[in-house]
């Protein structure tokens, strides 16, 4: 089998935030990097980030600090998270940020001429950096353009299949050039997977083709432990209409701005329902609502800012009650605030520049005059490769993971602004340690056997004749997962799931292409099943172990809270018999300067 | 449901030919969803290059009627759909298979260009202090996407391909941000007037005109750096104190 090899000390699998960030790290120790995209360099997903990166600087609120950031993120994702990369996280945040503007991103200020920050849900205080409402497309451009002059091998349009090892370790990966087709065979030290989410395995979704859970997948294959599979974040506000943009993302910034949530009644329904955990911490009418979104300290959050989960639940009521706008969602208003505001119009302009342009462009709608009609859109995911908190170091020695990819920090349910904040802290110390685990270890032994084997699985759907379109399964997938696997769960519907994913399995290695292997979307189409079907069965099975509601996880069979499911994650691993298997690990018990960091933030 | 013909370009570096593709469209669709449409039904694989149809990766740029367009931002009711739509890849750039064309030069002049330089730190917390309005006009440069339709409409890369001397809008843009950045320190005149041949640009405006990002290129970004270059270069009296001190 003909392809090319490369070598590198560190192999970065993704190009995004984490990936990036790690790559710079790993070449600043002075090792060889190689940095793979399965699009063009500084198209990731992380463009679409928009809201901002959550970093306890305390410029303008002074009460803010990486306290009561971490107990924050905790409540957050239901204590379910791994309370060393919460706590690591709240507390290098900062620093990633002015890293960030050392290398030339240029955030909003505040009047003393700092870096701005504002408010998000489930943050207590206005914690978010930003830039417009274009954050993402800031840091991605600022890592790349920093990145570009560090000597990165940065390999664009190229896809990873297999992870080789050697006596369990990873020592490189099988992949082929998306534009051209011809396989390249990389050698590595370490390998850091940086790969991003798995919102393609549902038909609605804010993410765009790349995010076919990939990395999750590979090390998964390569005998990985993933963990908390089961919580799927649906972001409250996508876009509903028109059908073609259905899930494409309206940013929480809107609602940190002042935005509200109506049903077709024009209730405010987000004030019928305030969670327990959250009861001190909400307005108790929309006047306090407005003055937080204004900046007043003494005034508590709206209940448009409560966590993600709830919101997206509120609104799946909504319209499951009949009281939803036209094309089944409902409405989100920030044209309102021109009663309160002089020069509302050019306002929402300039703080939600994007959205303004989103709406206008491909939906009709001005913002600035009339409401939005969003509805839930599957958007982020929790789970994924279990790490070290530390070093960002999976179960399998030789292989990291960060950013969404990895697993643990957010826990049941993420909140906004972690994610960018997550890239950056955990993609320097997944690139830091990768590095170190380089230097320490010598290259690996490729098993010829399995690159051959890859290259021919790689090279099956040409071979086979009048199988069926991948597309189809990759559709009938998408469908059934919206269906049975979303925002509302119940027993029946997720083991019918397992049974149509366990069909879909036995039908994905039989389809074929046509064509030859030049920027083949059908190809490439063929070749996602596996990655998709793989994390589509991690999510069912982990929500079927998990009986209760909790964070992104709402079972109707199951609706309440349950103690018991507290103390320990879910983890997924292939087993010895090549079946999936679900099995408890029980969450270390946190120590008690942590443990007394929460309670003095109850 | 309504059919429109979309008559697509497909071939590649050695040669191509329009094949019309008919299918059924939908109230809200863009270009791409119909290209995406295609693709499923009837063209596995056919090459287009997407990510994330949103308007804010600048992936999916191709000439649409003729046009530079982003395919995801180009709904259908806003074309004639009584006759096929053609769909054909940017011009400026080679074409690697059907839509898709192979845009690496543009990474490759980047590179070139002098990098972010920030002034020591001079706020008593060892970060900056920048005020909103320094920040803003550099930001209007930095929404830029990478979608390469300003390189795919100027003339002076598609008509004359002087890809080698002349560094394309986008890059002018670029330097610009980097040069009107409040935190720089770098010097890159010299390096426009020489090596990226700022000269060259005439000003027709067609970069402005269809970028997506309505980013003002030429009167924001282009006119200030040919100012500051034919300051430095070309006032007399500097020109003079060159000559006697022998600098660049």
């Amino acid at each position: 089998m003909q392809y090319e090899t490369r070598e590198h000390d560190v192999l970065v699998i993704g190009a995004g935030g984490a990936g990036l960030r790690a790559a710079i790290e790993a070449s600043a120790a002075g090792v060889k990097v190689g940095l793979i995209c399965k699009s063009l360099l500084g198209k990731a997903h992380t463009v679409m980030a928009e809201g901002g990166m959550a970093a306890a600087m305390a410029n303008v609120d002074d009460r803010d600090s990486w306290r009561v950031h971490f107990a924050d993120t905790m409540r957050g994702g239901g204590y379910l998270n791994n309370w060393r990369m919460a706590e690591l996280h709240a507390k290098e945040a900062p620093d990633r940020v002015r890293e960030l503007e050392a290398w030339g991103a240029l955030f909003d200020r505040t009047k003393d001429g700092r870096i701005l920050q504002r408010n998000f849900g489930g943050h207590r205080y206005p914690r978010l950096a930003h830039v417009g409402d274009r954050t993402g497309l800031e840091m991605i451009r600022t890592l790349q353009d920093h990145g570009i002059h560090l000597g990165l091998d940065v390999f664009m349009e190229t896809t990873v299949t297999t992870l080789l090892q050697d006596d369990g370790r990873v020592v490189g990966c099988v992949g082929y050039d998306r534009q051209r087709g011809y396989v390249i065979v990389f050698k590595a030290r370490a390998v850091v997977i940086a790969t991003g989410g798995i919102g393609r395995a549902f038909k609605i979704t804010s993410n765009s083709w790349e995010y076919t859970g990939d990395g999750q997948s590979l090390a998964y294959q390569a005998g990985a432990d993933l963990m908390d599979m089961e919580f799927v974040q649906f972001h409250p506000t996508g876009m509903v209409w028109p059908p073609s943009v259905r899930g494409i993302l309206v940013t929480e910034g809107v609602r940190g701005e002042g935005g509200i949530l109506k049903n077709k009644e024009g209730r405010r329904f987000m004030f019928d329902d305030i969670p327990d955990l959250y009861k001190n911490q909400v307005a108790t009418d929309p006047e306090e609502g407005w003055r937080y979104t204004q900046g007043d300290k003494n005034a508590r959050r709206p209940p448009e800012l409560l966590t993600r989960d709830h919101v997206a639940r509120c609104i799946n009521r909504e319209v499951k009650a009949g009281r939803g706008s036209p094309h089944g969602g409902v409405f989100l208003d920030i044209a309102w605030i021109k009663e309160k505001l002089p020069n509302a119009e050019e306002h929402i302009k300039k703080k939600l520049p994007s959205m303004y342009h989103q709406f206008i462009k491909l939906a009709g709608v001005d913002i600035t005059k009339e409401p939005m009609e969003i509805g839930p859109t599957t958007h982020y995911m929790m789970g994924g490769v279990r790490v070290d908190g530390d070093t960002q170091m999976s179960s399998v020695p030789g292989l990291f993971a960060a950013g969404e990819a990895a697993a643990g920090l957010h826990g049941a349910n993420r909140l906004g602004g972690n994610s960018l904040s997550d890239l950056l802290v955990f993609g320097k110390r997944a690139g830091e340690y990768a590095a170190k685990w380089a230097k320490d270890n010598s290259a690996g032994r490729i098993d010829e056997s399995k690159v051959d084997g890859a290259i021919k699985d790689m090279l099956a759907p040409f071979d086979r004749e009048a199988g069926e379109n991948p597309y189809t399964i990759q559709h009938e997938l998408q469908d059934f997962m919206q269906k049975l696997v979303g925002i509302v769960r119940q027993e029946s519907e997720l083991v019918e799931a397992v049974g149509l994913i366990e069909k879909l399995k036995e039908r994905a290695p039989k389809v074929s292409v046509a064509g030859n292997r030049e920027y083949n979307a059908g190809w490439h189409t063929a070749l996602d099943l596996s990655s998709l079907l793989t994390v589509a069965e991690a999510i069912t099975r982990s929500a079927i172990e998990r009986k209760e509601s909790r964070g992104a996880q709402f079972r109707e069979d199951y609706p309440k809270k349950d103690a018991a499911y507290g103390t320990f994650n879910y983890v997924t691993s292939k087993g010895p018999d090549g079946q999936m298997q679900i099995r408890k690990e029980t969450i270390r018990e946190l120590p008690a300067e942590l443990a007394q960091v929460i309670k003095e933030n109850e | 449901m309504p059919k429109a013909t979309f008559r697509i370009s497909r071939g590649d570096a050695k040669g191509s030919q329009f094949v019309d593709y008919s299918t059924e469209v939908e109230d809200g669709m863009v270009v791409l969803d119909a290209v995406h449409q295609i693709q499923a039904e009837s063209a596995g694989d056919m090459a287009v290059r997407w990510n994330c149809k949103a308007g804010k990766c600048g992936s999916c740029s191709a000439e649409i009627n003729g046009m530079p367009k982003l395919m995801c931002m180009t709904r259908l009711s806003d074309l004639p759909l009584d006759q096929p739509v053609t769909i054909e890849p940017l011009k400026a750039f080679p074409r690697i298979r059907d839509l898709v064309t192979d845009v690496s030069w543009n990474y490759e002049v980047k590179k070139k260009i002098k990098k972010f330089k920030p002034r020591a730190p001079d706020a008593p917390d060892g970060t900056w202090r920048i005020q909103q309005e320094d920040v803003e006009r550099v930001q209007e440069f930095r929404k830029c996407i990478e979608c390469y339709l300003c390189q795919d409409v100027c003339h002076v890369l598609r008509d004359h391909r002087l890809h080698p001397e002349f560094i394309g809008p986008r890059f002018l843009i670029y330097t610009a941000a980097l040069e009107m950045h409040p935190l720089d320190t770098e010097d890159r005149l010299a390096d426009l007037k020489k090596r990226d041949g700022i000269g060259y640009c005439n000003i027709t405006k067609c970069c402005t005109k269809v970028c997506p990002e309505e980013i003002h290129i030429t009167d924001n970004g282009i006119i200030p750096l040919k100012e500051r270059v034919v300051d430095r270069y070309y006032d007399p009296l500097k020109r003079f104190l060159r000559v006697i001190t022998g600098g660049d």
